[in-house]
């Protein structure tokens, strides 16, 4: 057992033994160590004024990922060399994308450049080769300024990152690299006392033990949602178990069966795998949350808050994905549509733990196409997800599985529509009504901030009609305004 | 002394050593570095407590029957909790009419109002205390939009009219008639910074505030106010703002004095930033609109007769609301000549929290329904917009606007609306989209041309005047401080560089100091894009008067005439030769008992407006600009691209390319956020759901089209005398973006001639799939 996190800052290592469990990595460096280059925007991790970087191990590669410290949890970053703004400059003078910023006029109030600085720095340390515009502009996506209209950024980003590497994080990397190793442990990490704590267990058997022993604590993976718990809902929350150490709940890997996703892999982890599955997929992925939510947020976590609005679950159901849930009980294995009973509700006893997503292969017959509605196309939640999996033979369909977000309280799968599809051709639109019109039976969305009600029917039936021509008509260039299948498809945006 | 500078600039472009010149932001290197300072990162005092509002999360409307703080203040941390009675002076932060209570004690009039304030340790144990009151409020029905307002006959300020001939008579007569309705909605600022403020008690009950604010002496006045206390006993200081975009205008009182408030109870000093889902819910918006439009046109399209009713939500008080309804009513020409027009105003009452001041003050929301009327007209005559455009605009002999100012460059905005068709490339474009939405079922695309003219000075006359105030040291540094605040549109750097200009010093020499109501008093707020030509003039005249003093110092002492000094790159040059260094003459000017500080004053010429009588010249000049942007709309879902932007704009001489540039990409990205994205969505109580950046989306990277070519306009210098014949560009870019929406109305109209779309702004895609499905009615899917 270890009493303290641990983590890299400025080249030294950091103890801490004494926090609250629900301190948040940006109050402890604006309130604790006063170190103020590092803004609050939002609160919320929409923003990105608050990005800083953390330097983990992949693979035994050290990287650097953009991450909001306003609701990331500090315990969450033991084991992570801590990289803030005023880290940057080194003593030959400004960081490379400070300079070009600089530069290039990519400051105006300046309240949101230190968390540009931050992302541009990730960027740059990604190493792309042939960076585009469209690559930087992904890439920022989760960092809002209401000066400048971003061009001037963009400009930068790419001057600056489409130079050699040569920073003093380049230059000590294999020292960085040695001193992550050597963080790395076994133990599992207790702070606090019984009645309040922040636990980050290293073995599995240790979380389902000290769960079994706490069911009141909260299970954390990202803090992506359980952030706003603490900095908006102001919520109490006393007792907290970090998943993110846990050996082996972030695997993922890809056999004959499928694919495997450990339920704490981050999505950034997770990319790898899903786009390969499909491009849109892929595409889909660039457009949930930001980078830096998804260099924190997990797959697991999008699915075990329940949520309705989430954009994984339809399209984990669509292509149906069963996942596992474990106890100190045992183990047992659900289909994802099931897991979800009703708004706030989900099929998960006390002390039970999601552990991993299983994604069968998608046949060769198989056809899927996924489709996010937002007001903004980068970092929105969606008013409609769609996901559809539609199985052809000669040319009629003849399995279909349409799943929906945000048309109920729950993902769900538009039944008549999938039953009234069954046998229709492609070649052949007026078929196609009695599913399209199978819509309104199917659901009676709400209306909220994101879409009424109509809306939401509206183009859940546009969506299916949408899908319907592409896959008759092989291709995606004339239905779709951006996120074509064919810009993907060349791996433009392979990370 | 201005006369001096003014003779300068009478030269076609003015280019000394730092004017005219791309220079970096002054605190670049600070912000990108993270050592720039904003009030939060102020090291805080010794003791500091942390404010945060209290207001009841349901009530929207109705009186208070009872409050019950008991477990706010037992809450852990709280030092004092706050209310109505504990104001020693005047409970009102508005701008003007008296209208907005600090904290109210006994009708609620929006979701948001204030009733509390807590006073804690820390700011999460005040907020957390926050959230503990109980308040019963006996619910009244609130009046929430435009109609219900307009149902009820609520204003907060009387309807207001401009009109030329007999619009009526000419429209009903008219070969071709449009007759239109229009929704527009609000927006928020979404400055990154939030509201803060932090008060500091000192002897005799005097107080500091360091407040993000664009109005450091509003900010003073309320506090005095509030706090009963003499303004002279208050000083407001502010170095630079996360941006203020109109928001920090009045809003920024509030916050002043509830942390004034608490420092003046406890003692200590006493901070109040709010949380970024308090800021979106407690203040004040952009005004969004009800327009209805009538007009008469010839059969080529040109104008004969238009009625324009513009119906604004203003919310509960008045605030700003006066200035920004006649902006919008002076902007509902746009660029057009009306012959006989009607244009009338009324500024509606709700139970919404107040709007106020936004980037364009009005003005972009009477420009939309001009813009709208031109697509309205040419759709319905089958014709290219840009074409009608053109036929209305101002031109020799139809000049006069209906407030009886007449357009004196009419002739450039045709020049560089031409300009802009050719370099855009606009009519090859069009022939383009036109074979594209001939040929595609889905995906639509649309083009438009539209152009900006901005008025430029404050329409409340008094306003436009401004103070500096520079100190030349002994070691020949200068001191600069004016009563302009920079919330990130570079006018400390404008502002330095003409300062290094007129004192014949390097830029490294001046040093940029925080607007600070004890340096120059009396100061209008840093708005109506008015910045640079107030406050830089100010500070012109300012180091004139040192200049004259030196050289008249130097002319005797170094025995020469003074027309043979001048003082340049550091130097005192004597026929054009190096004599001594500033620094040595500064030395010898101190040691010969010369003053070597100057306030600056400047107040704008030729500007006079008779509002009762609709008489004068409102505006000193006018701001062109036009932009050509290029949307692709998708017909299943609504969702929009904007393909390509192109603009040409009129910065007079620009005094900075780079900052000029910066503000025109800045203001037409957060115009089209307003156009497109941007959606304020209220609940069926009248609560605002949309109060965080999760909910209310304003453009990021991503929405920023790849092919976006921003050119400054070649210009022959301001006609009117600014300074260095500059000119001003905070706002006029805001409105640029309205291609954008005319360009989603083109691609909507393709679907079906003649038929002009009811599309709402913002165009969120369910506002197109909703102009789409209209527009399709009655026809195949």
């Amino acid at each position: 057992m270890r009493t303290a996190i641990r983590f890299l800052r400025k080249g030294k290592m950091v103890e801490l033994d004494q926090f609250e469990p629900t301190t948040t990595l940006l109050d402890y460096l604006r309130l604790e160590e006063r170190a103020m280059g590092t803004k609050e925007g939002c609160g919320e991790g929409d923003c990105g004024a608050c990005t800083i970087a953390l330097g983990r191990l992949r693979n035994g590669r050290l990287v650097y990922e953009p991450v909001n410290s306003c609701i990331l949890l500090l315990g969450q970053i033991d084991g992570c060399e801590l990289v803030t703004v005023e880290d940057l400059a080194g003593p030959d003078g400004l960081h490379p994308v400070q300079q070009a910023l600089v530069e290039l006029h990519g400051s105006q109030c300046g309240f949101c450049t230190p968390g540009f600085v931050m992302s541009l720095f990730t960027l740059y340390h990604s190493r792309r080769p042939g960076l585009t515009r469209q690559d930087v502009t992904t890439w920022i996506a989760g960092n809002l300024c209401r000066c400048t209209g971003y061009r001037l950024i963009v400009d930068a980003a790419l001057e600056a990152c489409r130079k050699d590497l040569n920073d003093i994080f380049y230059l000590r990397a294999a020292e960085t690299t040695a001193r992550l190793e050597a963080l790395h442990d076994t133990r599992d990490v207790f702070i606090g006392t019984n009645d309040k704590f922040f636990c980050a267990p290293e073995s599995f058997q240790s979380l389902l033990e000290i769960y079994a022993e706490h069911p009141d604590a909260t299970l954390v993976s990202g803090a992506t949602d359980v952030g706003l718990w603490i900095t908006k809902h102001l919520k109490e929350l006393p007792k907290v178990i970090y998943l993110g150490r846990v050996n082996g709940l972030s695997t993922c890997y890809n056999d004959e069966k499928g694919i495997r996703l450990g339920a704490a892999a981050s999505y950034a982890l997770a990319e790898s795998y899903l786009k390969t599955i499909d491009p849109d997929l892929e595409n889909a992925l660039t457009r949930i949350g930001s980078r830096q939510v998804r260099a924190s947020g997990t797959i697991g976590g999008n699915i075990a808050n329940g949520s309705p609005i989430g954009d994984m679950p339809p399209m984990l159901i669509a292509l149906g994905a069963e996942i596992e849930l474990q106890s100190i009980r045992g183990r047992r294995t659900l289909p994802l549509e099931s897991f979800f009973i009703d708004y706030g509700k989900q099929e998960i006893a006390e002390n039970e733990v999601l552990t991993s997503i299983h994604i069968p292969h998608l046949a060769r017959q198989d056809h899927f196409r996924a489709y996010k509605i937002t007001k903004r196309f980068d970092q929105d939640i969606s008013a409609v997800m769609a996901a559809f999996c539609i199985s052809l033979k000669d040319g009629r369909v003849q399995r279909a599985r349409l799943a929906f977000g945000g048309m109920a309280g729950i993902p769900k799968r538009a039944s008549t529509a999938e039953k009234a599809l069954l046998g229709v051709s492609l070649d052949d639109p007026l078929s196609w009504q009695a599913a399209l019109n199978a819509m309104e039976t199917d659901f009676t969305p709400l209306s909220d901030m994101r879409a009424s009600g109509t809306y939401r029917r509206d183009v859940a039936r546009g969506l299916l009609k949408k899908a319907l021509i592409e896959i008759s008509e092989n291709t995606s260039v004339n239905t779709r305004v951006q996120g074509q299948r064919e810009q993907l498809a060349g791996g433009a945006h392979a990370c | 002394m201005p006369a001096d500078i003014l003779e300068k600039s009478e030269q076609p472009v003015v280019k000394t050593q730092a004017i005219g010149k791309t220079s970096k932001h002054d605190s670049a290197i600070k912000h990108v570095s993270g050592t720039a300072t904003y009030i939060d990162d102020i090291a805080e005092p010794h003791g500091t407590l942390h404010v945060a509002p209290g207001y009841t999360k349901t009530a929207v409307c109705g009186r208070i029957i009872s409050v019950n703080l008991e477990a706010v203040r037992a809450a852990p941390g709280v030092i004092a909790v706050l209310e109505a009675k504990d104001i020693p002076g005047t409970n009102d932060c508005s701008p003007s009419l008296g209208d907005d209570p600090v904290l109210t004690d006994d009708q609620i009039a929006f979701h948001g109002q204030l009733i509390f304030l807590v006073v804690a340790q820390t700011r999460q144990q005040a907020r957390k205390a926050a959230i503990l009151a109980q308040i019963e409020v006996a619910a009244e029905k609130p009046l929430i939009t435009v109609q219900d307002a307009l149902s009820a006959s609520q204003t907060v300020l009387p309807d207001y009219e401009f009109r030329r001939g007999s619009p009526e008579t000419v429209i009903k007569n008219a070969a071709i008639k449009v007759d239109f309705k229009s929704n527009l909605g609000g927006q928020e600022h979404f400055y990154l910074e939030g509201q803060t403020a932090l008060a500091i008690r000192g002897e005799d009950d005097n107080m500091l505030i360091y407040s993000s604010t664009q109005h450091p002496s509003e900010v003073q006045h309320t506090v005095a106010k509030v706090l009963g206390l003499d303004e002279a006993a208050v000083t407001v200081e502010v170095r630079r703002m996360g941006g203020g975009f109109g928001g920090k205008e009045s809003q920024a009182n509030q916050w002043a004095a509830l942390a004034a408030l608490a420092a003046h109870v406890t003692g200590h000093p006493c901070k109040c930033r709010l949380d970024r889902d308090d800021d979106m819910i407690l203040t004040g918006k952009r005004h969004d609109f009800e327009i209805q439009m009538q007009a008469g046109c010839d059969a080529s399209g040109k104008v004969q007769g238009v009625k324009i009713d513009l119906n604004a939500r203003c919310g509960h008080s008045a605030d700003l609301s006066l200035g920004i309804n006649d902006r919008a009513m002076f902007h509902a020409d746009n660029s057009y000549f009306y012959p006989d027009v009607c244009i009338s105003s009324k500024r509606l009452k709700t139970n919404t929290v107040s709007n106020t001041a936004f980037r364009g003050f009005g003005g972009p929301q009477g420009m939309f329904a001009a813009e709208r009327l031109m697509d309205a007209i040419s759709i319905t005559l089958g014709k290219d917009p840009l074409d009608i455009r053109k036929a209305n605009f101002y031109r020799s002999g139809a000049n006069t606007t209906p407030y009886g100012q007449s357009v004196e460059e009419h002739t450039l905005l045709a020049k560089l609306v031409n300009q802009l068709e050719d370099t855009a490339g606009y009519r090859n474009r069009r022939k383009e989209i036109d074979t594209f939405n001939a040929k595609n079922s889905v995906l639509k695309k649309g083009i438009a041309l539209t152009p900006v003219k901005f008025g430029i000075s404050f329409t409340l006359t008094h306003l436009n005047q401004a103070g500096a105030l520079v100190h030349l040291y002994r070691d020949g540094s200068v001191h600069l401080n004016h009563g302009g605040t920079e919330m990130g549109q570079g006018l400390y750097q404008k502002t330095a560089q003409i300062a290094a200009t007129e004192m014949g010093v390097s830029l490294p020499k001046v040093k940029i100091t925080a607007t600070n109501t004890s340096k120059v008093p009396n100061t209008s707020p840093t708005a109506a894009s008015s910045g640079t030509d107030l406050n830089g003039m100010a500070v012109a005249t300012a180091c004139c008067e040192i200049v004259g003093r030196l050289k008249t110092f130097a002319a005797k002492y170094f025995d020469v005439r003074e027309e043979e000094i001048d003082l340049s790159n550091d130097q005192l040059l004597i026929a054009g030769n190096p004599r001594v260094s500033i620094r040595e003459l500064a030395q010898l000017a101190y040691e010969n008992r010369v003053h070597l500080s100057s306030a600056g004053f400047y107040k704008t010429p030729k500007i006079t407006w008779d509002r009762e009588n609709i008489k004068g010249r409102p505006f000193h000049y006018f701001a062109y600009g036009a932009s050509c942007s290029e949307v692709i709309i998708d017909t299943l879902t609504g969702e929009m691209k904007v393909e390509r932007v192109d603009i040409l704009h009129d910065a007079g001489n620009s005094l900075n390319p780079a900052l000029d540039i910066g503000q025109i990409e800045g203001g037409f990205v957060q115009g089209m956020g307003w156009l497109t994205t941007e959606e304020l969505w209220f609940d069926e109580a009248g609560r605002l759901r949309t109060h965080a950046p999760s909910t209310y989306k304003i453009p990021t990277a991503t929405d920023v089209p790849e092919i976006f070519n921003v050119s400054l306009y070649e210009s022959s210098g301001n006609p009117e005398e600014t300074i260095y014949r500059s000119k001003a560009v905070g706002e006029p870019p805001l409105m640029l973006p309205i291609s954008v929406f005319c360009a989603i109305t083109d691609a909507v109209a393709s679907l079906r001639k003649g038929v002009v779309p009811e599309l709402d702004a913002p165009a969120t895609p369910e506002a197109i799939l909703r102009a789409v499905k209209y527009i399709k009615q009655d026809r195949e899917d």
